[in-house]
C-alpha cells in the first residue's frame, strides 16, 4: 500500500462527502459516520503499525519527489496522534447520537464532525508547511460552523470572537509563512529544516520563530487564552468535547513540530521563553479552575492548564520531557473527551450548569458518578492512571534542567486541578439529592458508552505504560534528532 | 409600484449566454493559459447572480430547480475521486494520467485526470457561492 499514509485524511473527507447527499435521514447518517470513523481508526492504526515495523512511511503526493511537491509525513508521533483523534471522535460521534438534537442533526452536523477530523488527522501527517496552513483553515472552518450550530444568542457571541480571534492568528499564520519563505526559498518543513541548519540560526529567524511560537500559542491556548473558556462552554457538550479533545493538541503538536524540527538552535531564547509562558498558563490556567462555580467554565479552564504543562515538557526539550510531553498530550486528548462528555452528561441530567443547584446524583446514576471520579483521578495524574507517567517524566526532565520554579508551579496546578474537578465530583454527586425519582431532565445514558470506551483506554493506558512507551520512545527519536526525519523525507 | 424591467430582462437573456460561454470556455483554458476551475466558477455563478437579478428568485428555482448544496458536495466527491483513483490503482495519491486521443471532432487533445479535479473545483465553488447568495436572499 503506498498510500497508506493518506487514507487518514480521505476517508474522513469522502465519507463527510457523503453525508451531504443524505441529510434527511439521520439513522442512516448516523451509521456511515460511524462507519467511516471505524475505518479512519482501522487505517491510522495500521498506519501506526506499519510506523513501528517499517520506520517512519513518506508518501510524496502526486508522485512529485520532496523538496518540490507536498510529503506527508507519517512518523510514529504523527501516527499516534492520527489514531488517538479517531478513537476521540468516535467517542464525541457516539455521544453526539444521543446528545444533539434533530435541528443540528439535520444541518450536518456530523459531515461537520467528520470535516474537522480530516482537518486536524491533515494538520498531524502534512510535511509542508503551507499544507498545513491549509489543514489548520479546514479545522478551523468545521470548528465555526460546529460552534455557531443551533443559533443561540451565547452560541453566536462565541463565535464572532472565536473566528476573529481565529482570523488574526491565521493571517499571522500566512504571514509567518511568507517571511519563512522569504529567508529559507522552501516550504517543505524538512527541507526548511535543512536550510536553517545549514545557515544557522540567526536573529531574523528566530524573530519569525519567535511568530510563530505566537500563532500556535493562539491556536493552542498558550498565555493568549482569554478566547478559550467563552468558546468552549458555548456548544453542546459532545462538540465541546471534541474541540477540547482536539483543536488546542493541534497548536500544540505544530509547536511541538516547529520547534524541534526547524528552529531547535537558540533554544536559549526560544524555549526559554516557551517554558515561561507555558508557567503562566499553567498558574493563570490553575486560577481560573478554582474561581468558577459552573461545570462548563472549570472544564474550560482545564484545557489551558493541561496545555502550559505539556508545552513546559517541549520547552525542557530533553529526551525525558519530551517523551513525558508526548505522553501526557496523548492522555490529555482521551481524558478531556472524557471529562468533558461527562460534564456534558451531568448538565443534561440536571438541567443546569451551576455546581451549587446540583446534589446527589450518585443515587440514580452510580456507574456515570465512579467514571467521573476515575478521570478526575486520571487529570490529576494519580498513579495507576493514565495522567501518571507523563507528569512523571515531564516533572524529571524540568528538575534535570534545574527548572524548580517550573517544577513547582506544575505540581501546584495538578493539585489545583485536582481540588477543581472533585469540587465537581463531591458538589453534584454527593449529597442529599435535589431531583426526585423521575424528575431529572434526560437519562444520561447516551455517554455511558462513549465514556466507557475512554475510560478503558484511561486505565488501560496508565496499566500499559510499558508497552505503550515504546512506541513514545520511536515518536521521540525524531524530535530529539531531526536529522532522521529529513533524511526520511529528502532521501 | 410596478415598473417594467423589460431592458434588463432582455440584455440579461443575451448575456448570460455569453457570459456561460465565456466561463466554461476559462474553465478548459486552464491548463495552458490564465483559468480554471475557481474562476470559471465563479463567472458562472456570476451569470446565475445576473439572472437572480434581473429576473425574481421563484422564477429561476422553477428554471434552474437544483439544490446549489448538493452541486457544491457532487464538486468536492469529483475532485476526490480523482485522488481516490489513484489510490486503487496503487500510485501516490493524486497522481495525474495525462494522454492525447483522437476525438470524433476535436481531433488530437490532451485530456488529462486534472481536467476532472477542475470540474470539481468548479461545481464546488458553483455551489457555495449559490449557496451563499441564495441563503442570504432567503431570509430577508
Amino acid at each position: 500500500m503506498t498510500n497508506l499514509a493518506v487514507l487518514p485524511i480521505v476517508t474522513p473527507l469522502l465519507f463527510g462527502v457523503l453525508l451531504f447527499f443524505v441529510r434527511y435521514r439521520i439513522r442512516l447518517q448516523m451509521g456511515l459516520a460511524t462507519a467511516g470513523t471505524l475505518a479512519t481508526l482501522i487505517f491510522s492504526a495500521l498506519l501506526a503499525h506499519t510506523v513501528s515495523k517499517d520506520g517512519i512511511q513518506v508518501l510524496h503526493v502526486g508522485g512529485w519527489e520532496a523538496p518540490y511537491g507536498i510529503p506527508l509525513v507519517a512518523d510514529m508521533l504523527a501516527a499516534i496522534l492520527v489514531t488517538i483523534s479517531s478513537v476521540v471522535t468516535l467517542a464525541c460521534l457516539l455521544y453526539a447520537f444521543h446528545a444533539l438534537d434533530d435541528e443540528r442533526k439535520r444541518n450536518y452536523a456530523f459531515p461537520l464532525m467528520m470535516i474537522l477530523l480530516c482537518g486536524v488527522n491533515g494538520s498531524f501527517l502534512t510535511g509542508d508547511i503551507f499544507n498545513l496552513f491549509v489543514f489548520f483553515e479546514v479545522m478551523l472552518l468545521a470548528s465555526y460552523v460546529l460552534l455557531s450550530l443551533g443559533g443561540g444568542r451565547i452560541q453566536l457571541r462565541e463565535t464572532i470572537k472565536y473566528i476573529v480571534i481565529n482570523i488574526i492568528a491565521s493571517s499571522l499564520f500566512v504571514i509567518a509563512i511568507a517571511y519563512l519563505y522569504s529567508i529559507t526559498g522552501t516550504l517543505n518543513m524538512a527541507h526548511i529544516a535543512q536550510r536553517i541548519a545549514e545557515l544557522g540560526q540567526d536573529g531574523l529567524t528566530t524573530t519569525v520563530s519567535l511568530l510563530f511560537l505566537t500563532v500556535f500559542g493562539l491556536k493552542s491556548a498558550l498565555f493568549l487564552f482569554f478566547w478559550l473558556p467563552g468558546s468552549y462552554s458555548a456548544p453542546p457538550a459532545p462538540i465541546a468535547a471534541l474541540f477540547a479533545a482536539l483543536l488546542t493538541k493541534v497548536g500544540i503538536y505544530s509547536i511541538i513540530r516547529t520547534f524541534t524540527l526547524i528552529f531547535p538552535h537558540q533554544p536559549q531564547i526560544t524555549h526559554e521563553i516557551m517554558m515561561w509562558l507555558a508557567g503562566l498558563t499553567m498558574l493563570l490556567g490553575a486560577l481560573g479552575v478554582i474561581a468558577y462555580w459552573r461545570i462548563k467554565q472549570i472544564l474550560a479552564y482545564n484545557v489551558i492548564v493541561s496545555v502550559g504543562f505539556i508545552l513546559f515538557g517541549v520547552g525542557v526539550a530533553s529526551e525525558a520531557a519530551l517523551s513525558g510531553a508526548v505522553y501526557y498530550l496523548i492522555h490529555d486528548m482521551i481524558a478531556k473527551a472524557l471529562i468533558f462528555i461527562l460534564g456534558g452528561a451531568i448538565i443534561s441530567i440536571a438541567g443546569t450548569d451551576k455546581l451549587r443547584e446540583i446534589s446527589g446524583l450518585i443515587h440514580f446514576r452510580p456507574i456515570l458518578g465512579w467514571l467521573f471520579f476515575l478521570s478526575a483521578l486520571a487529570l490529576a495524574g494519580v498513579p495507576p492512571l493514565s495522567g501518571f507517567v507523563g507528569k512523571v517524566m515531564i516533572l524529571q526532565g524540568g528538575v534535570q534542567a534545574k527548572a524548580f520554579v517550573l517544577v513547582a508551579l506544575g505540581l501546584l496546578s495538578s493539585l489545583l486541578v485536582l481540588y477543581s474537578v472533585m469540587k465537581v465530583f463531591i458538589n453534584s454527586f454527593w449529597g442529599e439529592t435535589l431531583l426526585s425519582e423521575g424528575e431529572e431532565k434526560s437519562t444520561g445514558k447516551g455517554a455511558l458508552l462513549p465514556s466507557l470506551i475512554l475510560a478503558a483506554l484511561v486505565v488501560g493506558f496508565g496499566l500499559g505504560a510499558e508497552e505503550i512507551l515504546a512506541y513514545v520512545r520511536q515518536a521521540v527519536e525524531p524530535l530529539v534528532d531531526p536529522s532522521i526525519y529529513i533524511e526520511a523525507v529528502l532521501s | 409600484m410596478k415598473f417594467s424591467d423589460l431592458i434588463l430582462q432582455t440584455a440579461a437573456k443575451v448575456l448570460v449566454f455569453i457570459i456561460m460561454t465565456f466561463s466554461i470556455y476559462i474553465l478548459f483554458a486552464g491548463h495552458h493559459n490564465p483559468g480554471g476551475g475557481f474562476i470559471g466558477g465563479l463567472i458562472t455563478a456570476s451569470a446565475l447572480m445576473l439572472l437572480y437579478v434581473a429576473f425574481d428568485v421563484e422564477t429561476i428555482q422553477e428554471i434552474i430547480p437544483v439544490d446549489f448544496k448538493v452541486i457544491g458536495a457532487i464538486g468536492v466527491l469529483m475532485a476526490l475521486l480523482t485522488g481516490i483513483g489513484a489510490i486503487v490503482a496503487d500510485v501516490p495519491f493524486l497522481t495525474q494520467v495525462y494522454r492525447y486521443v483522437d476525438l470524433p471532432l476535436l481531433g488530437k487533445t490532451g485530456l488529462g485526470s486534472a481536467l476532472v479535479f477542475d470540474l470539481g473545483v468548479y461545481l464546488a465553488v458553483i455551489g457555495t457561492t449559490m449557496t451563499i447568495i441564495r441563503s442570504i436572499s432567503e431570509d430577508m
